[in-house]
């Protein structure tokens, strides 16, 4: 990667805003995005299955993989304290459909995502950026309020959907764009290379 | 018998932890930073560093995975309050410190599926207790992380093949990891007698801080070229490339059974939360280690 190019954008997005977009772009977020982990996909899914009308229309929004850890001010109002990402692998099997289904622009999460839904998101326009793993305050701190929680009471607290309302959420590095290109596939191979060769030199340091 | 009372020490030294990084990894990142060339491992570093900052100022977890509690207990044999006294108020403290919100209930029961809503639960926190000379009680608290508990690797080598199979289990199991643990990460490395063993000692290792090298001359070298070695790999800050995998290797080691060549490796995330408190029999306290916190509305290393 050189020099990398910045960005900073409203929901909701536009197939134009997300189709500039290129692996190793970094992107802050202006607007709204919900949460969903495992359990919050399934949910969303099965309401669209039923027929029934989503509590949120998700078109165009931002959906990070996270389960906050949030505290209840005196006047009700949640605080959120801590929102990094969590690893965004376990939602693989159902993301293409997610992304097909609710029209989602801009996936945030941690470690990178596989091929189907690379492939989900060249079709319909999206891409994943992740978000510093780890970085739970400083994600907190970008998030202006929270606007809304659904399924709190079913899924608990780190499972339900949150939605916030953020200011300049970033630095998020695009690493599936809208071409299909999936910076982490990439990155695994050169790494597997890298370490082939790192164990021969190794092997000829004496540890014993 | 004193009725020394150690749950108010014990959850101030709680919320430090979870909230202050300590300064070995403060400073390490900061000087990554300054010092990498790769544009998005920057951004990644300077990320990294404006969330301590965050989390210092506003007293909020540094990670919203706040970790499954791991406690070693070193008790002076003429230390006033007994073992079990100490791991209760320890644990009373700890409850009291999630209910506040420093740290996310993570205790899970597998069978029934139910979070114990305050980190404790069956063998959790998880505690080693040692008995030691001396009248003072010192506790080393590590809230470990779930997702960098993913690339440890536990091989059960031959001893002919002892050290190579060392150098291969070190260097594939953070290939393979990639971005998921969090680097750069810390890494643990331990060999001995048995499986429980080089586990054990791999995690403890964590504990030691970042540049500090084993007494052991041999035991100082695997550390160093280990950590030479993984940085080559240049996975980077989340996977971004530049020159830091990881932040050190930690290696440790117990006598082995003259057939068996333990390797134990475990791995902890760039947000390693950790720190010691050494208390006095009359319940005076001193923090062994030092953290970023908020002294007079700025953030200090005290």
């Amino acid at each position: 990667m050189s020099e990398a190019r910045v960005f900073h954008l409203k929901t909701p997005l536009s197939d134009e805003d997300v189709s500039k977009l290129r692996v190793g772009d970094i992107v802050y977020v202006t607007g709204i995005m919900v949460t969903a982990r495992d359990e919050a996909h399934k949910k969303i899914l099965e309401v669209i299955e039923s027929g029934e009308k989503l509590p949120i229309d998700l078109k165009g929004l931002v959906l990070y993989h996270c389960g906050p850890v949030v505290r209840k001010r005196e006047d009700g109002s949640w605080e959120v304290v801590a929102a990094g990402p969590t690893t965004s692998m376990r939602m693989e099997s159902v993301e293409a459909e997610f992304i097909e289904k609710t029209g989602v622009k801009m996936i945030v999460g941690k470690g990178g995502m596989g091929q189907r839904t690379a492939e989900a998101m060249k079709k319909h326009k999206a891409v994943y950026a992740v978000f510093t793993g780890g970085a739970g305050a400083l994600a907190a701190d970008r998030i202006k309020r929270v606007v809304d929680v659904y399924w709190l009471d079913e899924l608990g607290i780190p499972e339900a959907v949150w939605v916030f309302e953020v200011e300049e959420f970033g630095p998020l590095v695009v690493t599936i764009d809208t071409t299909g290109k999936n910076y982490y596939e990439e990155k695994m191979k050169e790494v597997k290379i890298k370490a082939e060769k790192i164990k021969e030199e190794l092997m000829k340091v004496e540890f014993e | 018998m004193t009725d020394l009372n150690l749950e108010e020490t014990f959850y101030e030294f709680i919320k430090t932890i979870a909230t202050g990084i300590p300064e070995d990894i403060y400073t390490a990142i900061k000087n990554a930073y300054e010092k990498e060339e790769n544009p998005v491992a920057k951004t990644q570093l300077k990320a990294i560093l404006e969330d301590m900052e965050i989390a210092c100022k506003k007293k909020r977890p540094i990670c919203q995975d706040t970790g499954t509690p791991y406690l070693w207990i070193e008790i002076g044999e003429d230390f006033p309050v007994k073992p079990t006294k100490v791991i209760k108020q320890f644990t009373n403290a700890l409850r009291k410190v999630t209910k506040e919100g420093y740290l996310r209930p993570n205790a899970v029961d597998p069978l029934y599926f139910k979070n114990s809503g305050d980190n404790t639960g069956r063998y959790i926190p998880w505690i080693h207790v040692e008995p030691v000379p001396g009248d003072k009680l010192k506790v080393y608290l590590m809230t470990k992380g779930g997702g960098s508990e993913a690339p440890s690797t536990l091989v059960m080598s031959t001893p002919l093949k002892g050290f190579e199979n060392l150098k291969k289990t070190v260097i594939d199991a953070i290939a393979r990891a990639g971005a998921l643990p969090c680097p750069p990460v810390i890494v643990g490395v331990a060999i001995g007698a048995g499986a429980d063993i080089v586990m054990s000692l791999a995690k403890k290792a964590l504990l030691r801080p970042i540049g500090e090298r084993h007494p052991d001359p041999k035991a100082a070298k695997i550390e160093e070229e280990l950590l030479k070695a993984l940085n080559k790999l240049e996975i980077g800050p989340h996977g971004f490339g530049g020159r830091l995998t990881a932040l050190d290797v930690k290696f440790d080691y117990s006598y082995r059974h003259p057939a068996t060549f333990a390797i134990g490796v475990v791995t902890s995330c760039w947000a390693t939360r950790r720190g010691i408190i050494e208390i006095s029999p009359d319940g005076s306290s001193k923090m062994l280690t030092r953290h970023l916190k908020l002294v007079d509305g700025e953030c200090k290393i005290v």
